[in-house]
């Protein structure tokens, strides 16, 4: 009988230790998939970040390293120096990318990077147990907001898309989502053609993946989900930002 | 082929790591320092090195994470308030077991300080400044030509122990020009060596198998175990790597402890102190990390003062005491800010210390 469907090499068969209802495993197959599709286990290198993902060389099958908080995208652009004709990748949070680490990542895209970021937007702090985050919604509580965000307390949740966008060195820059099927699936187009776009020693590629934290959230998975379609993607709309010609 | 030539310290430090294997270089403009990423962002690529400008500090000690975290062999480059922002890295490299050449041309501080030569990052340098238990080896040059051949050896040390070595320079002789020779160019690392000689680097696992550089150990016992290999590592440098200089030691009423800079105007200071009558000698610390306590042994029984000579309000002096143990006075004799004494200033001190114990 011919199988319809294998578990990706890309992906080492122990447990994740995620979170019932969270994201993360989601997103580690699709990056990992599309690796093995292209060919590529054996040429990858991975970094990943601080936050509860510090362990995903523990489930990618690729070479990795960790990286002190936010430094991910500076790791990177060390290891593309070495290793030119690899495939370089971070992997990071929304506290990683975008508040500790947002020098970093403005300036591995405007030096046009030729590696790609997957950028995991939960809009809260996982592995400290549920602060604020720079992505936290508006009235979206947390532990270090517990009536809720304001803007006139806390300021504005940040775009990252919208914002790395405006540099000229960022070519492929895509905001999708792991809430449905079909979401899933067009995130894993994304991981194509950011791959493509590296590939192609384009620049820098970065796909946004609006995801789950149940735990952090306070909800059931399902509720999670209903969350993401009511309250997260009205504020961070899926979409390219941009798309470079060629790809 | 080594090559006799004038050149200012900064350029000479620059072309001796490259010379030495150094073919990544990340670095930002910091004063007195900034003739290194200039040179080095013109003269790396020629010899099929790569240079990147970082963002900050913080960021190119992270690219030299990540570039050595890959097998490539990794010089970094900063003064004072920019070492402090790498020392996060610093922390980082040696728990993940990862090389790197580091060189620090120190100021004045603290804070932002000022730009002129300063001594007062002993403490940092040896006793740390990230967080953890780790030691990072910590040379200290007096001549532009020790500068030149500490980082010429700097980065095989690097690799051997698999841990990052710091060359502590000051501003003095960053800006300084003295005749040096240069030794010839080792050849760069390539790729197809990496994959075969560093089997922990990560550079893709068609190699055979799979890599991890990594610092989280979440297991108390298994960071304990982790830390405690790392210290076997540290035990061997602190057999292997300590070094010094000495002179003049058997029958010296006065025996200065200096290192870089100070340690070259200590000389002079001796020479004026003889002429007076007065015999001094000379410890000149070459690691600061590990320090040479050994050296103190050669103390002979007429000395009645050892002298700490700082460019700090006095950081060495605590490594000096604890050489000495209660043998015999140690006394300071400093300056900071960024100003230099003369020898004459130092001599002075010298005597009024040495009436003061009569």
């Amino acid at each position: 009988m011919k199988p319809v469907f294998t578990v990706t090499k890309g992906l080492i068969p122990v447990d994740t230790s995620y979170c019932p209802g969270c994201t993360h495993g989601v997103a580690h197959r699709l990056i990992m998939e599309v690796l093995e599709e292209r060919g590529q286990l054996g040429n990858t290198i991975g970094v990943a970040p601080i936050g509860c993902s510090i362990v995903a060389h523990e489930f990618m099958n690729v070479d990795m390293c960790e990286s002190a908080h936010g430094r991910a995208p500076a790791v990177a652009s060390g290891i593309r120096r070495v290793h030119p004709n690899k495939v370089v990748f971070t992997y990071q949070g929304d506290g990683d990318l975008a508040s500790i680490g947002m020098c970093e990542i403005i300036h591995a895209a405007a030096r046009g990077e030729k590696f790609s970021t997957f950028f995991i937007n939960n809009g809260i702090y996982g592995m400290t147990g549920g602060q604020m985050a720079p992505t936290t919604l508006i009235g979206q509580k947390a532990t270090t907001a517990q009536e809720g965000r304001t803007k006139e307390q806390a300021g504005m949740p940040i775009k990252v898309c919208e914002l790395l966008a405006q540099l000229d060195g960022a070519v492929y820059i895509e905001r999708v989502a792991l809430d449905t099927p079909a979401h899933i699936r067009a995130a894993k187009k994304a991981v194509q053609r950011a791959f493509d776009v590296q590939e192609k020693g384009l620049g820098f590629s970065l796909v946004e993946f609006i995801s789950t934290c149940p735990t952090n959230w306070g909800l059931t998975p399902p509720e999670s989900l209903k969350w993401i379609k009511e309250k997260v993607i009205p504020y961070y709309p899926l979409g390219v930002y941009k798309n470079p010609e060629e790809v | 082929m080594s090559e006799k030539v004038l050149m200012k310290g900064n350029e000479a430090f620059a072309e001796a790591a490259m010379r030495g294997g150094c073919a990544f270089y990340f670095g930002y403009p910091i004063t007195p320092q900034s003739e290194i990423p200039e040179y080095i962002s013109r003269e790396l690529p020629k010899r099929g090195g790569k240079f990147l400008q970082a963002e900050s500090e913080l960021g190119a000690v992270n690219m030299a994470y990540g570039a050595g975290a890959s097998g490539g062999v990794v010089f970094i480059s900063s003064s004072s308030p920019g070492i402090s922002l790498m020392q996060e890295g610093m922390s980082f490299l040696c728990s993940a077991e990862v090389p790197a050449v580091i060189l620090n041309v120190s100021r004045g501080g603290p804070g932002v300080g000022g730009i002129q030569p300063g001594q007062a990052d002993y403490y940092q340098v040896t006793r740390g400044g990230g967080n953890g238990d780790y030691h990072i080896p910590v040379f200290a040059p007096a001549r532009i030509q020790e500068a030149v051949d500490l980082l010429y050896e700097a980065p095989a040390i690097a690799e051997k122990y698999r841990n990052p070595v710091m060359v502590l320079a000051d501003g003095m002789l960053g800006q300084m020009m003295e005749p040096i020779i240069l030794p010839e160019q080792k050849p760069f690392i390539t790729s197809e060596e990496i994959a075969v000689k560093k089997p922990w680097a990560i550079s893709g696992s068609a190699k055979g198998h799979r890599s991890v550089v990594k610092s989280l150990r979440m297991q108390p016992e298994v960071l304990e175990a982790h830390v405690n290999h790392l210290f076997e590592g540290y035990a061997k440098m602190e057999q292997e790597l300590v070094r010094w200089k000495s002179e003049g030691l058997e029958d010296a009423e006065i025996v200065f402890v200096a290192f870089g800079t100070l340690a070259r105007l200590c000389n002079e200071t001796i020479e004026l102190l003889a002429e007076k009558g007065i015999k001094a000698g000379i410890i000149r610390p070459v690691s600061l990390w590990p320090f040479p306590y050994k050296a103190f042994d050669a103390i002979g029984p007429k000395t009645k003062v050892v002298i700490s000579a700082e460019l700090s309000m006095g950081q060495m002096i605590t490594d000096v005491k604890l050489a000495v143990n209660g043998k015999v006075p140690v006394k300071l004799i400093n300056r900071t800010g960024g100003s230099v004494p003369t020898s004459i200033e130092v001599r002075d001190k010298a005597m009024a210390i040495l009436e003061a114990l009569k």
